[in-house]
């Protein structure tokens, strides 16, 4: 069902990509001190500034016993959460070949030019191991909002790894806003589902 | 009190500050260091603000430290050559309070003009250089720093770069302790007044400091050995030691925390325990270089990129020749561009449309220079369009001169555009300038400035008055006018163009991504109007593309920003362009 590759002595890498305005950082920040709580040596790194203006968002996470460089290195994230299709295969290569992708089916086109390219879902099964495909917009959207989006997919990603659901819950709670929490601990679940 | 907290590099110098007593703290907005005074405005206990530019920003800590106050000042790294003049006479007269000023470069430009090492500036100015590798250490060694510049009565270049900056790592928190906030200003005239006389004296007095320095730099534990596996000998600092701890986890390490002034005995005794030693250090061979000066042989830049930013796996890859080959997707990139209502977006049509050479300036307007506006010749550093724009003229004929316009926006006109603008006015000058105005310092993050009316703490404040700065510095033609009027933007670019004289034209009107309280009022496109001539879609807005049979424009009315923008709407010659009535 779920494969953990969650283990304390090594650094489990999560690189989460998207585009701006999609929630990334406060995903990213979730995962972050969830992992600081469960006591574990953490670094998120991440670059600003053109996540406004409609720009690739990226975070890298990694967290373990002991953890050097802030930066994830090609080929070694264990777990690739990627908010919108294209993003999903422009970072594709940074996932082990025993990873796991999520990808949000979402397709946004990027600004300025018309095209979106085809067949990428085809294109990402075939260069990625294990893929998972979720429409997180239709169901951030049933959750109640669709800016939950990001915590859908942290829900979905919550299922491959070993944290507790209460541990998740309760650092959801102490990040959002306290009137979007229902909101929000039902996309989580919905995210859950789907793994 | 050690709560551990994640905090990113910036937020861990501004928790530094707050625990270091820090009184004073002064910046000009610039990534990455943004953050940093962003955090300090937090803290009640510390007055901070944002200066006109960096070079103000440190004399005003400078003035500060007289008092025997601790302050500090904040920049990215082309900030420091804005605030080198006082930087170098800050060496020479020394710290009373203690004086840090953060540097905060960005290798591999993720938003900057340039590269630039400023580990370098504190050799220049003889000053000691501290570098962090993480938050914790940005913290720690923030404390640590003022601490030295107080005992040996020297300002600290303490050196960050983008990825200690942005990225965030555990920080245990500790109490605030003020230890110069009894002291009292005390004048010294030889200290302080750097006329000949007396700086003859200062400098000989720098260098003393200096070898007191290079023994502190010795003994301190700031540089650290790490001894592992001794066929491998590296030496390095800042983020660069991350890496090479990454790559090569079994070497024995010589961290330097103060790489200036250089540990050469300390140096010697680390290269004598390994079989060979590697410096592995981001651009320029700093280290590599100093260590060579005092005869230890290693070996650096010969393997390791001089140029853009480090990783594990470029570090690993140049000592070893093994990497690991990967293959990336091939896919449409996604750059950044002006937002969907952003008022500088007319300035640039109308630049287009009247094929003028626009020397332009750093800031959101930056992005005018892309496709599809194509509308900016040039981007050099802070306030150079107008100069360059006045050189131009000087240099060509006048019809050339009435082709060349700078374009600059407000928050840069006030860092160092007032000048040029005198600049053309007392040289007699016929450039045109436009300054974009939104009233704010937006790229960085929307920080406050001189002409925006608040202060960082909100406080309300005295803002420029643009057309009296133009009257006084002898600017006779003046125009103000709304950024959203197609028309007005474009006659009014032409007619002042053509005029053999100096204008100023301010474009204004407030940054879109701060007006959202602004009724919004999205348009669509009437497909049974629309002639598909594409004119819309060349204003480059990111909210009008093509429909889905890729024969009419369409407007995504979650991008669109009407009804404060209308300019696809004046645009289209033909009336397709309406508003959603709700």
């Amino acid at each position: 069902m779920t494969n953990n590759i969650v283990n304390s002595a090594n650094i489990t890498n999560t690189f989460i990509c998207g585009v701006g305005g999609q929630g990334i950082l406060l995903s990213s920040k979730i995962l972050s001190n969830l992992a600081l709580q469960e006591h574990f040596d953490v670094k998120k790194s991440e670059v600003h500034g053109m996540a406004q203006r409609g720009g690739s968002v990226v975070s890298h996470i990694r967290f373990g016993e002991k953890v050097y460089s802030p930066l994830i290195e090609e080929g070694s994230a264990h777990f690739l959460l990627a908010f919108e299709k294209m993003e999903a295969l422009r970072w594709l290569h940074y996932l082990r070949s025993d990873g796991t992708m999520i990808v949000n089916t979402l397709e946004l086109t990027p600004s300025g030019t018309e095209i979106y390219p085809t067949g990428l879902e085809q294109q990402i099964e075939q260069k990625a191991g294990r893929v998972i495909f979720i429409d997180a917009d239709k169901l951030a959207v049933e959750a109640g909002s669709p800016r939950a989006v990001n915590i859908v997919l942290l829900g979905a990603l919550s299922k491959l790894m070993d944290f507790p659901v209460e541990t998740w819950q309760q650092v959801i709670r102490d990040s959002v806003k306290p009137k979007t929490l229902e909101i929000n601990l039902k996309a989580f679940d919905l995210g859950q589902a789907q793994i | 009190m050690n709560k551990v907290t994640l905090l990113s590099g910036n937020e861990a110098v501004a928790r530094g500050a707050f625990e270091a007593g820090v009184a004073v703290a002064s910046a000009y907005p610039g990534t990455p260091s943004t953050e940093i005074l962003e955090n300090i405005a937090g803290y009640d206990e510390i007055y901070s603000e944002w200066s006109p530019n960096e070079k103000a920003a440190l004399e005003v800590a400078l003035g500060a430290s007289f008092t025997g106050k601790r302050a500090l000042c904040a920049m990215k790294h082309v900030g420091l050559n804005v605030a080198a003049d006082p930087l170098f006479s800050a060496a020479h007269i020394g710290a009373t309070g203690g004086l840090v000023i953060i540097t905060c470069d960005d290798p591999g430009m993720h938003s900057s003009q340039n590269e630039q090492d400023n580990r370098n500036y504190g050799k220049f100015a003889k000053i000691p250089v501290i570098e962090p590798t993480d938050s914790q250490e940005a913290k720690d060694f923030l404390i640590e720093a003022f601490e030295l510049s107080e005992s040996l009565k020297t300002p600290i270049l303490f050196r960050m770069t983008t990825r200690i900056c942005h990225a965030l790592t555990p920080v245990a928190l500790g109490d605030r302790k003020a230890p110069g906030n009894d002291r009292h200003y005390e004048k010294d005239f030889s200290q302080r007044v750097l006329v000949p006389a007396n700086a003859r004296v200062r400098h000989v007095k720098l260098e003393e400091r200096l070898l007191e320095l290079k023994k502190v730099a010795e003994s301190s534990a700031l540089n650290r050995e790490e001894m592992g596996d001794t066929s491998m000998g590296i030496i390095s600092s800042g983020i660069a030691y991350q890496y090479a701890r990454e790559a090569f986890p079994k070497a024995s390490f010589l961290k330097l925390g103060m790489c200036f002034p250089f540990p050469a005995d300390k140096v010697h005794a680390f290269a004598a325990k390994v079989e060979k030693v590697y410096v592995i250090e981001e651009n320029e061979p700093f280290i590599e270089e100093a260590a060579k000066l005092a005869g230890v042989a290693v070996i650096g830049k010969e393997k390791i990129p001089l140029c853009g930013e480090l990783n594990q796996r470029l570090v690993r890859a140049s000592l070893t020749g093994e990497a690991v080959p990967f293959e990336s997707a091939s896919v449409p990139g996604r750059p950044p561009v002006l937002c969907p209502g952003c008022p500088h977006r007319a300035a640039f049509m109308a630049i287009r449309k009247l094929k003028l050479n626009a020397m332009g300036d750093i800031g959101c307007y930056t992005l005018g220079a892309l496709p599809p506006l194509n509308a900016m010749d040039a981007c050099v550093c802070m306030g150079a369009s107008i100069t360059t724009a006045h050189g131009m003229d000087k240099a060509a004929g006048p019809e050339e001169e009435r082709k060349t316009v700078a374009v600059i926006g407000d928050s840069t006109f006030v860092h160092t555009g007032i000048t040029g603008l005198i600049n053309v006015a007392y040289n007699r000058g016929t450039t045109t300038t436009i300054i974009l105005d939104n009233s704010i310092t937006a790229m960085t993050g929307h920080q406050e400035h001189p002409g925006s009316g608040k202060t960082l703490s909100g406080a309300d404040t005295v803002s420029i008055d643009y057309e009296a700065l133009a009257k006084a510095v002898g600017i006779k033609n003046y125009a103000r006018i709304d950024a959203y009027d197609v028309k007005k933007v474009h006659e009014t670019i032409k007619a002042e163009t053509e005029k053999d004289e100096a204008s100023l034209i301010v474009i204004e009107a407030p940054c879109i991504l701060r007006n959202r309280e602004a009724g919004r009022k999205p348009r669509y496109v009437d497909e049974e109007i629309c002639v598909n001539c594409g004119l819309c879609r060349k204003t480059g807005c990111p909210g009008i593309t093509k429909n889905a049979a890729g024969e009419k424009s369409m407007i995504n009315s979650a991008l669109c920003a009407g009804e404060v923008c209308d300019v696809c709407g004046q645009v289209c010659r033909k009336g397709a362009i309406k508003a959603i009535e709700t």
